[in-house]
């Protein structure tokens, strides 16, 4: 398919970078005049996965995350977020509801929320190289 | 994100402003645990009316919030929630926590 429009973003993983990168993210798409509703779903799940970036990615190093948005024809939008991190070695763990190796306070539903908020959530990852995760949504518009 | 927090007799109210993620959440939630740990009251609400972003770390703030509260013996509220954090917070099966309310829409 071809894409209509494209945007690449590499940011540092820091935390106060979550809040920009889904900003930025929300405002590239809006040309395709979304709804509400689905600029939140979008920021959601961007969210979640720049957090995994920073959170386990990258733990207390400091690394890149690579965010690449492309929009489609008819509005398919396709978001890459890709960290150069520790990986992970286990997906299909990782991405089980309310697994977490990061303690207390993270209820272990980043791929849960990722999953339910987008039409399609792609993960490849590779232990000491890092992990991509791909985040598809068909945008229906106003 | 700034939070006001209100005591009352034996509850205490947390209005949350702004954006929750993983960044906002620590500061947050030391605000919140400092105030449970010395007031210890039996019911703590958390007020999302001005919350204006939500994603899965508000989640682990109110399973974390609730721990502390059953270790004080007391119990957990969460309201006026967004319709999209109402369905996060279902998603993570909250209501079995506590009670946990939507904004009334206007």
């Amino acid at each position: 398919m071809k894409t209509v429009n494209e945007m690449k973003l590499v940011i540092d993983s820091r935390s106060i970078n979550e809040g920009f990168s889904r900003v930025a993210v929300a405002s590239f798409i809006s040309c395709l005049d979304p709804t509400v509703e689905e600029l939140t779903d979008i920021k959601t799940a961007v969210s979640e996965a720049v957090t995994n970036c920073i959170v386990h990615g990258y733990k207390e190093k400091m690394g890149k995350i690579y965010i690449t948005v492309s929009i489609f024809e008819k509005g398919l939008v396709k978001i890459k977020i890709r960290d150069k991190g520790v990986g992970i070695e286990n997906i299909s763990e990782a991405m089980q509801p309310l697994f977490t190796t990061a303690g207390d306070e993270r209820a272990g539903l980043g791929f849960a929320v990722m999953e339910s908020f987008m039409d399609k959530v792609k993960v490849s990852s590779k232990i000491g190289k890092g992990t991509s995760v791909t985040l598809t949504k068909q945008l229906i518009g106003r | 994100m700034a939070t006001r927090i209100e005591c009352r007799a034996k509850e205490i109210v947390v209005y949350l402003d702004g954006e929750i993620d993983h960044h906002s959440a620590g500061m947050i939630r030391v605000s919140i645990d400092d105030v449970v740990l010395t007031k210890r009251p039996q019911l703590l609400t958390l007020d999302f009316e001005k919350v204006t972003f939500m994603d899965s770390s508000g989640i682990g703030l109110v399973m974390g919030r609730y721990k502390i509260m059953k270790s004080v013996g007391g119990a957990i509220k969460v309201t006026n929630l967004s319709p999209t954090a109402y369905r996060v917070m279902k998603l993570a099966g909250l209501e079995k926590l506590g009670e946990i309310s939507q904004r009334e829409v206007i």
